[in-house]
């Protein structure tokens, strides 16, 4: 049972990082992009549990732990740039 | 029966990821577009890893708890990333479906520091 | 006692997340965890401004149940939003005035907002006082109002703050 949901799994969220980076070719705007790369985060997070359990292997939580910090970090970084036109003040 | 859940939980969690990006193609404006990645994608993703703890649990001797932590982090991180977003949107002006709100909020701030100022030359005085 | 634990509530959070973050309970962990815990907020003290009381801990445990059942309907309200035709939607900016000063709560209830059925915050008045929320599909902005007010306020101004 497991190991037919998993490739199926794989394959929609596959499909979810397509249309993110669809959405991060096209824009229009800067926070749009901004938002398909928050996504992508989010996605690869979800890829990489999905490969943890497909493979066995515990090694890809501190993978998934540090895209979602850094993510979240550099989000927040990027907005913060738009709205001030700095970064650290 | 284990497996069974697991199985239902993957599922269910991929379905939200891809619903969550779909969401990211199919809306047609900025701010409608924050809903999908923020609500959709983080059950999405915290049934994934609800699913990856069971998993290795059930395993491996002992719990493994771990999971817990990037769940929780995401539901903290995703409404303030959104909220940030929204944010450089408005200020970028950006084109929104819905009537954007230049008027309703500058003016009740205006009308605040408006009364603050007031209070003060009262005090200077 | 206040400056050697300026957060009370603090240290077992902390102690808490190193705990899972090393996936284990051995004594030794349970004592490096406390360990940092204790000296986070120490070094970190002026992060932190503000102490923070909880004056309900048993309301905050019943708004973090209703919030976890919420945040799953949300989830399909919106799957359901962005399944169905999108030009049908009618978004919205609502403002929502409020009622809470402490900061955490006003970011918590930021946070409950999003995390909610079709709203997200976007942006909070520079004098804290009014909430701009864009709403995915809405047609009763009086009746979100009063939603919010009820389920996620209220509770978060008993929690919260002194009445």
């Amino acid at each position: 049972m497991l190991n037919m949901v998993i490739p199926m799994a794989l394959a929609l969220v596959t499909a979810a990082v397509t249309m993110s980076f669809w959405r991060l070719l096209k824009g229009p705007s800067v926070p749009d992009r901004i938002l398909a790369l928050d996504t992508l985060y989010v996605n690869t997070i979800a890829l990489l549990v999905l490969l943890g359990i497909h493979l066995a292997s515990a090694l890809f939580f501190e993978a998934a732990l540090l895209i979602a910090l850094m993510g979240f970090i550099g989000t927040v970084a990027l907005c913060k740039y738009l709205l001030r036109g700095d970064i650290i003040e | 029966m284990l497996d069974y859940l697991l199985s239902f939980l993957i599922l269910t969690g991929a379905i939200f990821t891809f619903v969550g990006s779909l969401g990211l193609v199919r809306l047609k404006d900025f701010y409608t577009r924050l809903h999908g990645p923020t609500k959709a994608t983080t059950l999405g993703v915290g049934c994934l890893l609800i699913a990856s703890a069971i998993y290795f649990s059930n395993r491996e001797a002992g719990m493994s708890l771990h999971e817990v932590l990037i769940t929780l982090f995401l539901f903290i991180t995703a409404p303030v990333s959104a909220h940030m977003l929204a944010k450089a949107g408005l200020h970028l002006g950006l084109p929104s479906l819905a009537k954007t709100p230049e008027e309703k909020i500058p003016e009740k701030d205006n009308e605040t520091t408006k009364t603050l100022t007031d209070k003060k030359t009262a005090v200077d005085q | 006692m206040r400056r050697l634990l300026p957060h009370p509530l603090l240290t077992p959070i902390l102690a808490g997340i190193w705990l899972l973050l090393s996936n284990s309970v051995n004594p030794g962990q349970i004592v490096l965890g406390l360990l940092l815990g204790w000296a986070i907020p120490l070094l970190s003290i002026h992060f932190w401004p503000d102490k923070v009381y909880i004056y309900k801990p048993l309301t905050l445990l019943r708004y973090m149940g209703v919030l976890l059942i919420d945040m799953v309907l949300a989830n399909f309200t919106v799957a359901r939003l962005i399944l169905g035709n999108p030009g049908r939607l009618k978004p919205a900016f609502i403002v929502l005035p409020l009622t809470l000063t402490s900061d955490l709560a006003i970011s918590i209830l930021a946070i409950s907002i999003t995390l909610t059925p079709g709203t997200v915050s976007a942006q909070l008045s520079p004098d804290r006082k009014h909430l701009l929320i864009h709403a995915l599909n809405e047609t009763d902005a009086d009746a979100l109002i009063v939603t919010i007010k009820r389920r996620y306020e209220i509770p978060l101004k008993e929690v919260f703050e002194k009445c």
